[in-house]
């Protein structure tokens, strides 16, 4: 139940960065190749769990949020998924590859207003990631990717709650430029392979490949 | 005014400042008779002309209602009912309990953390990060235990009440036992044994909870009345014969309908 402590025959594969880094789109691709070269793979993503949904989505509309229900119901969300999706694929022998992990809980959380060690004990019990990918995009390629074909952000999404400013766009970049700061103390913390997001997405994607492959000797 | 101390990390966020208010836990294994004694001590404390406001677990606007149909649906794996308890907590904590007590309101909880740490230590959840999980939580002014003789006086009252066995009463994710019974003597047992050790670390004011309502809830007015005037002069003695009448009348809901006589 300690992070670090599970051994399983798995592996566990996830990607963080901020939104607009393109870190979806690289798991995309890993994860078509893998089913095409024949592993084992399963799927999974932040905020999936139906019940955890739908309270969410209830409360995000009424702005009903303090710092520390946001993080521990996204905690809950997040244990479910350490439960039914991640734990037993990996007790199976399967790959499991996740978008977002507990160091995005780590970064928001203590943007919001959480004390970083508390958040940091409350995830305990997630399984310690076979390779942790954080793709690493400059604040103004990640915000105007966003922001492209995009007319208005949603409220927690410009971190609006936080009161940094008035106008959605200003405190979204305020905010997503904090979040940046917390991943980058999070680097050398918990051993994050930095990948460069600016560069094409065929060479990350080799980049990857290159990193993971030693890891899936036998796991076919 | 009362401090406001925390168990561990203080929420960052908040105002610390000392509050008018006070918080009284009321803290008993199933079936002691908590929500009666919340109930009785709320329109005591109400006729005195205090401002009193009570919750309880799953009681939150934000989880209450998911974490219902969990339980109906049997659907959550062990750390994830924690965590969802726990949201459960801080937002009660937040949006109900301290803007009361700030308010200065005397608030009745039924259950407070300690129910939540105790479910999950009989799980096999570790102990340390159970606590972790409330480190945000205030301390209160004051902890009463309803504590039980034994399980089987929880079992007799629990048939004698008519309401019968419930699954996660009877701890029955467990598999403790071939039945609900088994399940529940042995469920039970394992929370009694983790409320008495929780009693000493966190000072718990232990209540004899197997008497009489009326004994107990005397008990209970003279501690309660200790903590909202310390200056109080002192009381008639809370066990009197004329204080238990007292509390017999004003507990009587209705009295019992005699049958009539067959003819």
């Amino acid at each position: 139940m300690v992070y670090g402590e599970h051994e399983f025959a798995g592996k566990l594969f996830v990607v963080e960065g901020t939104d607009g880094s393109g870190k979806s789109t690289q798991l995309g691709l890993l994860y078509q190749w893998l089913k095409a070269e024949g592993y084992p793979v399963f799927f999974s993503e932040w905020n999936s769990s139906p019940l955890v949904r739908e309270i969410t989505k209830r409360a995000k509309k009424r702005t009903l949020f303090t710092p520390t229900t946001f993080s521990l119901l996204h905690a809950t969300d997040f244990a479910d998924r350490t439960e039914r999706d991640i734990i037993p694929p990996l007790k199976a022998g399967a790959i499991v590859l996740a978008d977002r992990y507990i160091y995005t809980a780590f970064a928001r959380d203590v943007v919001r207003g959480c004390d970083p060690e508390w958040v940091r004990k409350i995830y305990r019990f997630a399984v310690k990631p076979t390779v942790r990918f954080f793709f690493r995009a400059p604040l103004e390629v990640a915000i105007e990717r966003i922001l492209i074909g995009r007319p208005e952000l949603k409220y927690y999404e410009a971190g609006m709650d936080m009161g940094l400013s008035d106008d959605p766009e200003e405190s979204f970049k305020l905010f997503q430029g904090r979040i940046l700061d917390e991943y980058d103390k999070m680097v050398p913390e918990f051993g994050l392979t930095v990948i460069d997001a600016s560069r094409s997405i065929i060479q990350q994607q080799h980049q990857m490949r290159r990193i993971i492959l030693p890891h899936l000797k036998d796991m076919k | 005014m009362a401090e406001m101390n925390f168990y561990g990390t203080p929420l960052p966020y908040i105002d610390h400042k000392p509050y008018p208010g006070k918080l009284i836990v009321i803290e008993g294994t199933d079936g002691v008779g908590r929500s009666t004694h919340i109930a009785e001590l709320r329109a005591w404390l109400e006729a005195q002309g205090h401002a009193v406001s009570d919750t309880g677990m799953a009681r939150s606007d934000l989880a209450g209602k998911g974490l219902k149909e969990a339980k109906l649906g049997h659907t959550l794996g062990r750390l994830t009912m924690q965590l969802f308890y726990a949201t459960d907590f801080a937002d009660r904590l937040e949006n109900e309990i301290l803007p009361a007590l700030r308010a200065g309101f005397i608030v009745l909880t039924d259950r407070y953390i300690y129910s939540a740490i105790a479910r999950a230590v009989v799980r096999d959840i570790d102990p340390d990060w159970a606590r972790a999980l409330y480190d945000f939580a205030i301390v209160p002014d004051a902890i009463f235990y309803l504590k039980i003789k034994s399980v089987n006086e929880l079992v007799m009252r629990l048939i004698s009440s008519g309401r019968g066995f419930d699954y996660w009463e009877s701890g029955m994710d467990l598999s403790l036992g071939e039945d609900f019974y088994e399940s529940f003597v042995l469920y039970q047992s394992r929370l009694l044994e983790e409320f008495n050790r929780m009693s000493l670390e966190y000072g718990f004011h232990t209540i004899n909870a197997s008497r009489s309502v009326a004994r107990v809830s005397a008990d209970l007015r003279r501690a309660v009345t200790a903590i909202i005037e310390p200056m109080a002069p002192a009381l008639e003695p809370a066990d009197s014969p004329e204080v238990i009448a007292r509390l017999r009348q004003d507990l009587t809901v209705k009295p019992k309908k005699r049958k009539k006589p067959a003819l």
